[in-house]
Parts: structure tokens; C-alpha cells; sequence
């Protein structure tokens, strides 16, 4: 794990879930945002962009998969984005979704802009997982961002594991992302699936609802361990099914989304039941997330 | 070679019932492949028949004027096609087309009726089986209903 100078050694990320609030005085650098420049911008489908930033002074540490950025857009907010991947050694990628003013500040940027970034927060999917085991990927629509470190993980340790599967799901097929490296997972030895909820004329995949692909999927329970993001209720449907089909609620891992703000659980925004998502997850493990699916938002 | 009784033994949808009620089924079946392309059945046809998918995927379509055979849903392996020999008007409300090669195993509905109405037993268990097919297929229709996909505003 790179580890900035500047940062105390507290602040590593691995330390993140049992950050206390006796902590707060040296949670003041993960406060300020370093400047972090975009190098590229690769447009995944009208409202979805992928930018690589790479920094200007200081890197924040390396994330795990599943962790958090805060991104700032200057003089517009801050919002928490999942890394999307690597460029380099210092550089990191972020796919994000245009759905509000920040996130559409952040989606306009261009090569050579700056943003600032804080991070990496929260905890991440828990990789590598047990030898021999099988891996069920499920993502629904930009939740495939914060999974494809997993994605590569697999890629990179292929033989570690009995079999990977990875099931997309996605509003239609304009919708889908990453779809220039599918052929290369695939090549790589992971089972792709991919859904969508409604197809245009000349499509020729699957239609339906992504837990539709789980036929054949899981073939040893208590060997399979699955990492599940997108919508709640596909987090919830699909983790619902895992489990009846014998998968311990333990080992199916889902990445939880709410309002984070300050990304170090000091300002309670992110709070869903007793858990401070930008500290106790995203990553939660069904065990755990069960009774918080069904939280009303406060 | 796979022979049809073990199709049918393996295949979800019947998993678990009595060898007696498989043998009885297995006397209205016949095993049929379908090239890609091929459509199974039309829209508003008579529906005589449901299959059980072993491999291969079916898309069900519905024909829109102006935008031809719009796909609604695709069936994978494990699943079953068909459904509208159950009631009335026992017309297809949707057309169905091979989308791989498909391999299937065909029942004939009006022999099924008749097994079911000789004994009330069978039929009870093959209909509760058939309606959690019904039941599943309407909650993910319900589900797809939601637009899941498309993104709450989270920061404005």
C-alpha cells in the first residue's frame, strides 16, 4: 500500500473501519483534497464517463477494490465516487454518472482539468478470497464500476480460483459498460453474462432481470462467494437469491450507496441504521446488510 | 445418449416428483431442437404445447407496428416455455424464436390436462409448480417495471 508522507500513518486505509472519533485530529489531511489532473476522458455511454487522474503533488494512498474517492469538482462539490481501476502507479480511474450538478461538473471535465481528491474511505471487497473458491460478480448498471478491480484481481489470479462469473445486468444495451473488455475477461477464463431490461431491435443477448442469469451459477454454496452492486433492490433481490440457493449470507458481499459527505464518519449523513456507510462500507457483508436493506431513509 | 426420462428427471422444473408422475409425463413428450432463428410459435396462435429448455435460449416477442418484433424477455436453460395452454383463450400472448440452437423437450397440453384431471394429485402439484413460474416471472416483470437502472439525483 503507497502510503503519502503527509498522511498519518493512522489514516491507512486498511485502518479505515475502526476509525474512532478520538480520531478526529489527525483526520485533518484526508480533509483537504490533493489536486489530481485529468489525462483522459473515455465517454462509457452518454451519461457515464470514465476519467483517469492522475496527481499533481501528492498521491492519496492506493485503494483497495471497493473503496471510495471523494472527488471535488472546484467552486461545485464533492461527491463520493467509486475507483474504477488503476492508471499507472499513482494513477486512478473513476466512472461516474452525470445526476446532478457535481457529478455533472465532474462528467463535463476535460484532459488538463484539475480536481481535487480525498481518500481512499471506506472498506472494500475482501480479495483475494479463499483459494478454489467460486466467484459470482453481480453488478447492475454503474455498480460494475466499483467491481471491476475485482474483476481484474480475477484476471490477474485466474488459477487461484475454481470458476469466476461475472452477471451484468443493465437498463438496455446503450446502457452497458466497459463493453470493449468483455471479450478480454472472457478470454481471460470468467463466464461474462450480460442482461438488459429492454432491448432495441437488434439486439441479440439476454432480456431480463440479472438474478435471471443465475441459473447454473452456483454450483457449490459453500464455496462461492459473491460481490453484488448496483440498485438496492437489485443488491437485495440478488442477494436474496444467492442465499436460498444455499450461498452462507456471510461470504455474499454487497457495496451500499448513500449520501456521503465528509467521508470519515464525522458528519453522520451517510448513517443507515448503526452503521456510517462511508466507514463501516460501502462494502457490508449480507449478514450484516440484510436488516439495513430495508432502512427507510432518514 | 441422454435419454428423455432423464431429461426430464434433471430438468428444475420437475426436480422432485415422483418417478410415477415423470413416467406418466414422459408419454406426451417428444424431444425437439431448434436451429437459431427458427420461431416456435406466433403471437394469438393456438397454444398447444409448453416446453422445458435443457440448452439454448427462446426469446419471447410481441410484434409492434412500426418497430417489427420487439423482445421482451429471453428464456435460458432450466426454464420453461409456455403457459397461455392453461386458460383460456389458450392463445399465445407473445411469439417465441429460437435465439441459439435450443434444445427442448415438448409437452403435448391437452395430454397433460387429461394426466391432470385423471388424477388431482398430479395436477395439484403440476399447476402449484406452474404457478411459481407465473409468480416469478410477474415480480420480475414488476421489478423491470421499477427502472432500477435509472439513477436516483443524489447531489443537486
Amino acid at each position: 500500500m503507497t502510503t503519502v508522507p503527509s498522511m498519518a500513518p493512522s489514516m491507512a486505509p486498511s485502518m479505515a473501519p475502526s476509525m474512532a472519533p478520538s480520531m478526529a485530529p489527525s483526520m485533518a489531511p484526508s480533509m483537504v483534497p490533493q489536486p489530481y489532473q485529468v489525462t483522459a476522458r473515455h465517454e462509457e455511454c452518454p451519461d457515464t464517463v470514465t476519467l483517469a487522474l492522475v496527481p499533481l503533488r501528492e498521491q492519496i494512498p492506493t485503494p483497495r477494490p471497493g473503496q471510495f474517492s471523494m472527488v471535488y469538482a472546484f467552486g461545485v462539490g464533492e461527491v463520493p465516487i467509486s475507483v474504477s481501476g488503476r492508471v499507472g502507479t499513482t494513477g486512478l480511474l473513476h466512472t461516474l454518472r452525470a445526476v446532478g450538478a457535481v457529478t455533472r461538473a465532474l462528467h463535463a471535465a476535460r484532459p488538463g482539468d484539475v480536481l481535487g481528491l480525498r481518500g481512499p474511505f471506506g472498506t472494500g471487497w475482501a480479495v483475494p478470497a479463499p483459494e478454489r473458491a467460486d466467484l459470482v460478480i453481480v453488478a447492475g448498471g454503474i455498480g460494475l464500476a466499483p467491481l471491476r478491480p475485482v474483476i481484474y484481481h480475477a484476471l490477474g489470479e485466474r488459477g487461484r480460483y475454481r470458476s469466476v462469473t461475472v452477471l451484468i445486468g443493465a437498463r438496455s444495451p446503450a446502457d452497458l459498460l466497459f463493453t470493449g473488455e468483455y471479450a478480454r475477461w472472457t478470454a481471460g477464463g470468467i463466464d461474462v453474462r450480460v442482461t438488459v431490461d429492454r432491448a432495441h431491435s437488434g439486439w441479440t443477448g439476454h432480456v431480463g432481470l440479472v438474478t435471471t442469469l443465475f441459473t447454473g451459477v452456483v454450483t457449490d454454496p459453500g464455496r462461492t462467494v459473491a460481490f453484488t452492486c448496483g440498485p438496492e433492490v437489485m443488491m437485495r433481490l440478488s442477494a436474496r437469491d444467492l442465499a436460498d440457493r444455499g450461498v452462507p449470507p456471510t461470504a455474499i458481499q454487497l457495496s451500499l450507496e448513500r449520501n456521503m459527505r465528509c467521508g470519515i464518519a464525522l458528519c453522520g449523513h451517510c448513517q443507515l441504521g448503526p452503521v456510517l456507510v462511508c466507514r463501516d462500507g460501502p462494502v457490508i457483508d449480507y449478514d450484516r446488510g440484510e436488516p439495513l436493506l430495508s432502512v427507510r431513509e432518514l | 445418449m441422454t435419454t428423455t426420462l432423464q431429461l426430464l428427471t434433471e430438468h428444475p422444473f420437475l426436480t422432485g416428483l415422483p418417478p410415477r408422475w415423470i413416467d406418466r409425463l414422459a408419454g406426451s413428450v417428444r424431444r425437439i431442437g431448434y436451429p437459431a432463428g427458427h420461431r416456435i410459435f406466433h403471437e394469438g396462435a393456438p397454444a398447444e404445447h409448453f416446453w422445458l429448455i435443457h440448452s439454448g435460449r427462446v426469446a419471447l416477442d410481441i410484434h409492434v407496428p412500426g418497430r417489427g418484433d420487439v423482445l421482451i424477455e429471453t428464456l435460458l436453460p432450466g426454464t420453461v416455455l409456455g403457459w397461455s395452454w392453461l386458460f383460456p383463450p389458450y392463445r399465445w400472448h407473445f411469439g417465441a424464436v429460437a435465439a441459439d440452437l435450443t434444445h427442448t423437450v415438448q409437452f403435448d397440453a391437452a395430454g397433460v390436462i387429461q394426466l391432470c384431471d385423471d388424477d388431482p394429485e398430479f395436477g395439484f402439484v403440476l399447476m402449484h409448480r406452474f404457478m411459481g413460474v407465473l409468480i416469478d416471472r410477474l415480480q420480475a416483470t414488476r421489478v423491470r417495471l421499477l427502472d432500477l437502472y435509472s439513477y436516483p439525483k443524489v447531489d443537486s
